[in-house]
């Protein structure tokens, strides 16, 4: 799994040659829930062999804050989309991108947890962005009043970039030389190799012993019954 | 977790002993029913008089012979599926039947006593036209094959090619029909529709072309469908539209063109938009046809007409009449004519074929099922009797694919469904309470009993009681008479009154539904069709899902099934709701579905008769709710905001997500989109409803616990590459969250090609792939963890589990191909899971689970061992007595169907193809149940004996304790 995390606080220093590209990454939080969206940041992506990904991001203003907590008092969602894109930057210009990926988390939740969230976006083996997901950490609505309008200021996001892992393949070749590795130990150990007397004298000999002991008890103690 | 540690280890000792079934339990408690299909060609074995034999081909590629006094099958022969397979003609004569197989690839001849094959012969390529029987001299040696530029024509005895001609101008006339008279000269029949027609003919002994000649007919467009040969060699052709039939001497060299006779010389009239048709028979190859034949007016008109002398003669007018067929019998020929009786009944006469005149007594009343189809053929056995007189007996093909086998005067012999060959979706339901049963659960069950007071309700429990007990009394009473009864006389007729839940539970429905769009209700016990019924007008490319709403868990309430019929093209659907248990069509109004559905989803909600509520999506994404009444919408409207569904389009390769709002409108709330340029979602999975998961996690070596990760909305989406090159294929996984659409885990298997089967179950998905790399099946396994702490141990919610799990994989040769792939399933999900894999071989092998654990370690360790993990080795085992079907293989299995019995130990497996397994299978062997031959009176007399023992032990010792005292 190739991952890379960087984590951006708010979005001032954004390096200026950066070999990437940049698309928008939008975000909605409406009482009515009706999606409309504006942009949270932009999203810096690289591709190549190790996709990486930075984002930059606008401060929550006064009347955002104050919606999102409206939002989240109706249990409204808070959705984000991003455009569909490929990471290969050669890709980019032959297909343009139509549509968006989007997806949600409950409004709630980030606001219980101060806008930190974990934002994944997945990719599939030709580097395409195929679906982005959101998750706040922690994740539930536990119907904490969050007081401090600072504390919904400023987004504590984590941002990655996942791309399928190759599943594995039945493993012939180490399951061979196991066997002739174990092949080899038992050719080497003259202990497999003694005869059966000579492995299991000791259990044949014990046997005998026990059976001639039962045997020779076999005579009654005769006394006992007399007793009683 | 002790006892979890104890409970593993029994299960996976048991797990180790063998699971085959022993030879004395063969057929105790499963059954098969082997089919053949839709019967395309049906022969009679005229040979001997006292042939049992009936040889039939069908549409599923199946060439067999069926006992025509019990239905039975003697032998039966599959093919493969699809064109390659496809059975193009049945010939018959004498011992042997030849057959044209796979569009004029293959010409095969069976011997008909045993089914064996005589011999085989490869024919040339070119699609296939028609084959007939050549005689010479009243001799049938030869057997002809006309393809669409060639003729080749056969030995029947050995198949060795006599000769074989290339047809002239082949490329601008198509040739359609065969004919050989006596006079040692096939005739190939060729048309330039709506020109002329072409005649060729061919010597018998060597294939030199004799004539040629062409035949103006411009009205005509193909041979096959209007025309027949008639008396020494006359082509008789009817056209609708000039309502007239011509004739034409084959042989003759003078004539030139066709004679038309108009109908109306006749008094006949085809009727409008009615294609006619033309039935003739030849009753013996080697000699010319009969000079009558059938004249087919109208769906419900059959005229005998004959042709003499160059004209053409009315023998009678049967109006109406349904179906009308010839048959032989010797020298004698009949026709058998099928006519309407009354709304439930037809009548079948017998007539005979030179003079029209109807042959006294030999009515068959043929009673039509009212849950069933229309007759669609006729075949005839006919037979002369001692007195020289001619019987018969005949075999109705329905439209719902019944073959009914009746003799005079309409006594049913044999019966079979044939829509059981294709059976598309299957669903088990409990059978219900007895009376008494119901009646003791009917006493807790109401809601007024609390209002009634104490002494009532003890005088209620007291009655009922009673009732309890004389049931018992009587069931003891039937138990004694039965057992004086001669074993042999005691016949378990199976009908539904009788039908009761057992002890177990291990008896139930099976609900199935067939393509033909027949429903069928069948006693898992036995394999007795309770009640069927068929569904008219339903298209031949019908999807169809069938739904449990109630159980009959809801006593006084019947059970209810929906079955959702959907057509694929235009993708409107309709509802049949019918009660499983007696297959009647249930009285609830049925909302009517004017878009195309695209979703159905079941909720747990139910409504105040105890339904569980079904939502249709359509394609606008509006909800439909069944049953909607003001309960259930209150309900909905309640937990609307809770209530998520997905979409798969599989064309776009897009999958999303929606919310049910409180209008039941919906909400867009996710999507993922798989670019369909480089691979296609080709299935989407969730979990089984009913699937129940005992433990929640997995208890290592070191005593800690692995928890699973079980999310009940995952769904499991497979992907195949749309780059077929063997290094550039691959197959993908995607496990996606189907509420918050996040995707869970996402994997490629790399070299790897479908067909994909796939199981999804509890926190494992197995995978079935072809390695293009190796050319090999592989199987792989997904688990996901959630690691040593569970994140919320007492509820999962999709919305609030950020943290994602812990993937482990490993992957498997498995040494067969796969038709099927299904897991067991038990009441509480405390025994080991077993995986129920059909092979092409028509085995279903039960694999254990065990064997499929990514975690099967590489090097063995003590912690592994104590885990009871099997070292890994890239092979699958595949042994003999895993085979739960031993050598009852099912042909073609297409799907497994699993239910949990009341038995925990025991799951319920279907296996459904061409034909119909049932059986039950014990993953973890029965450790609830003791054994067959348990040994009851040991053990009770080594009870008694102890007691005893004890007793008289005490009495001494308190002798000697008296004498003790004495002293």
């Amino acid at each position: 799994m190739i991952v890379n995390d960087f984590v951006c606080q708010s979005g001032d220093a954004v390096d200026t040659d950066f070999s990437g590209f940049s698309v928008p990454l939008e975000h909605s939080f409406e009482v009515d829930d009706v999606p409309r969206f504006r942009l949270r940041g932009a999203l810096q992506l690289r591709g190549g062999r190790e996709n990486s990904v930075y984002l930059s991001q606008n401060q929550l203003s006064e009347k955002d804050r104050s919606t999102l907590k409206d939002v989240a008092a109706v249990d409204g969602l808070y959705r984000i989309r991003v455009p569909r894109v490929s990471l290969q930057v050669d890709r980019q210009t032959e297909r343009q991108s139509e549509g968006y990926l989007t997806t949600f988390v409950r409004a709630c939740s980030l606001v219980e947890s101060h806008l930190s969230d974990v934002i994944t976006l997945h990719t599939d083996v030709s580097g395409y962005i195929i679906g982005i997901s959101i998750v706040t950490i922690p994740g539930s609505c536990r119907g904490i009043e969050v007081e401090d309008e600072v504390d919904l200021e400023v987004f504590n996001s984590t941002i990655s970039v996942v791309a399928p892992v190759t599943a594995p393949a039945p493993e012939t070749a180490p399951y061979i030389e196991r066997m002739e590795q174990e092949m080899e130990k038992k050719g080497k150990n003259p202990q497999e190799q003694k005869s059966f007397f000579a492995k299991y004298w000791y259990l044949i000999l014990g046997g005998a012993v026990f059976l001639m002991a039962t045997s020779s008890a076999q005579t009654p103690p005769g006394g006992a019954r007399e007793q009683s | 977790m002790a006892w979890l540690v104890v409970r593993l280890a029994i299960s996976v000792s048991l797990l180790y002993a063998a699971s085959a079934v022993f030879e004395d339990q063969v057929g105790k408690f499963d059954w098969r029913q082997q089919f053949i299909g839709k019967v395309r060609f049906a022969l009679f074995d005229t040979h001997s008089q006292a042939s049992k034999k009936l040889l039939v081909a069908t549409d599923k590629n199946v060439f067999a012979s069926l006992n025509s006094r019990t239905g039975d099958l003697f032998w039966r022969h599959v093919d493969k599926t699809g064109p390659e397979g496809h059975i193009d003609a049945l010939l018959m004569y004498g011992q042997d039947a030849v057959v044209v197989v796979g569009n004029g690839r293959l010409l095969r001849s069976w011997e008909t006593t045993v089914g064996g094959l005589k011999w085989e012969t490869v024919l040339d390529t070119g699609s296939f036209q028609a084959a007939a029987l050549v005689g010479v001299q009243d001799l049938v040696k030869y057997v002809a094959v006309l393809k669409k530029s060639a003729i080749s024509l056969h030995d029947l005895s050995s198949g060795s090619q006599i000769w074989g001609e290339n047809l002239p101008d082949s490329d601008s006339v198509q040739y359609q029909t065969i004919y050989s008279g006596e006079n040692g000269l096939v005739f190939v029949l060729g048309i330039v529709p709506n020109s002329h027609i072409v005649i060729v003919e061919y010597k018998i002994e060597d294939g030199e072309i004799m004539n040629k000649k062409s035949v103006e007919a411009a009205w005509m467009s193909s041979l096959e469908s209007s025309c027949a040969v008639v008396s020494s060699g006359i082509l008789l052709c009817v056209d609708q539209i000039t309502q007239s039939l011509y004739t034409l001497p084959l042989q003759s060299a003078e004539q030139t063109e066709m004679r038309q006779i108009h109908l109306q010389m006749l008094d006949l009239e085809v009727a409008s938009g009615f294609r006619p048709v033309l039935t003739s028979t030849q009753p013996n190859p080697a000699q010319p046809p009969l000079s009558e034949f059938f004249l087919q007016l109208s769906p419900d008109h059959h005229i005998l007409l004959q042709f003499k002398d160059g004209l053409i003669a009315l023998l009678r007018d049967f109006s109406p009449s349904y179906l009308a067929a010839f048959a032989t019998s010797g020298e004698r020929t009949v026709a058998a004519v099928m006519s309407p009786k009354n709304d439930t009944a037809c009548s079948i006469n017998l007539f005979s074929a030179d003079t029209g005149r109807k042959h006294l007594d030999t009515t068959i009343i043929y009673h039509m099922d009212p849950n069933g189809g229309k007759p669609n053929r006729l075949y005839v056995h006919a037979f002369l009797k001692k007195d020289d007189s001619v019987g018969y007996r005949v075999m109705v093909q329905t439209e719902d694919l019944t073959l009914t086998f009746l003799q005079q005067p309409g006594r049913v012999v044999w019966m079979r469904e044939e829509a059981l060959a294709d059976v598309v979706t299957m669903e088990m339901v409990d059978l219900p309470f007895t009376g008494t049963q119901a009646e003791l659960e009917g006493e807790f069950g109401k809601k007024a009993a609390i209002q009634d007071g104490l002494l009532p309700m003890v005088l209620k429990r007291l009655s009922s009681q009673f009732i309890l007990l004389q049931a018992w009394l009587a069931h003891l009473w039937k138990l004694f008479y039965d057992a004086r009864k001669p074993r042999s006389s005691v016949k378990h007729e199976v009908t539904i009154d009788i039908l009761s839940r057992d002890e177990f539970n291990l008896q139930k429905m099976m609900l199935m539904v067939t393509a033909s769009g027949k429903l069928f209700g069948i006693d898992s016990k036995s394999g007795t069709i309770l009640w069927k019924q068929y569904l008219e007008n339903i298209q031949p490319n019908s999807v169809f899902k069938l739904i449990v709403q109630r159980t009959t868990a809801h006593f006084p309430h019947p059970p209810q099934c929906t079955l959702l019929i959907k057509n694929k093209d235009t993708g409107l659907g309709s509802l049949y709701v019918f009660n499983p248990i007696f297959g009647k069509k249930s009285q609830i109004s049925v909302p009517t579905l004017p878009r195309p559905v695209l979703q159905t989803l079941l909720l747990p909600v139910i409504d105040q008769d105890y339904a569980k509520v079904l939502l249709l999506i359509d394609d606008q994404y509006k909800v439909t709710a069944f049953p909607s009444t003001k309960n259930v919408l209150q309900q909905l409207q309640d937990t609307a905001s809770s209530i998520f569904f997905y979409l798969v389009d599989s064309s776009q390769g897009k999958l999303s997500g929606f919310r049910l709002r409180k209008d039941l409108s919906t909400e867009l709330i996710w999507e993922v989109v798989i670019p369909t340029e480089v691979q296609k979602i080709v299935a989407v999975k969730g979990k089984r409803a009913n699937e129940h998961v005992h433990s929640q996690g997995r208890v290592m070596g070191d005593r800690s616990v692995l928890y699973k990760y079980l999310n009940p909305n995952l769904l499991a989406v497979i992907t195949e590459s749309t780059d077929t090159h063997q290094e550039r294929s691959f197959v993908g996984i995607f496990l996606i969250d189907g509420v918050t659409g996040r995707i869970v885990h996402e994997a490629v298997q790399r070299k790897a090609r479908g067909p994909v089967h796939f199981v999804h179950s509890e926190n494992w998905v197995v995978y079935v792939y072809w390695n293009s790399k190796f050319r090999r099946n592989e199987f792989s396994v997904l688990e996901l963890f959630e690691g040593a702490e569970l994140y919320n141990s007492t509820v999962f919610s999709s919305l609030d589990r950020p943290h994602a799990p812990q993937v482990l994989q490993q992957s498997y040769i498995f040494p067969a191909p796969i038709n099927t792939l299904e897991a067991t399933l038990t009441e509480k999900g405390i025994t080991s899971r077993h995986l129920l894999v059909g092979l092409p071989s028509g085995n279903i092998l039960s694999l254990p689970k065990m064997f499929l654990d990514p975690r099967r370690p590489e090097l063995v360790s003590e912690q592994s061992r104590e885990e009871n993990l099997i070292p890994y080795a890239p092979e699958m085992p595949i042994r003999e007595e895993w085979f739960i079907n031993y050598n009852q293989t099912v042909s073609r299995v297409r799907g497994i169907y699993t239910a949990p019995s009341g038995l925990e130990s025991t799951c319920l497996v279907v296996a459904y193809g061409l034909d119909i397994y049932q059986t039950r299978v014990f993953p973890s062997k029965q450790f609830d149940v003791l054994k067959d031959d348990y040994d009851y009176i040991l053990i009770s007399s080594v009870l008694f004996g102890l007691f005893f023992a004890t007793m008289i032990s005490k009495r001494l010792a308190e002798v000697k304790l008296l004498n003790r005292a004495w002293r």
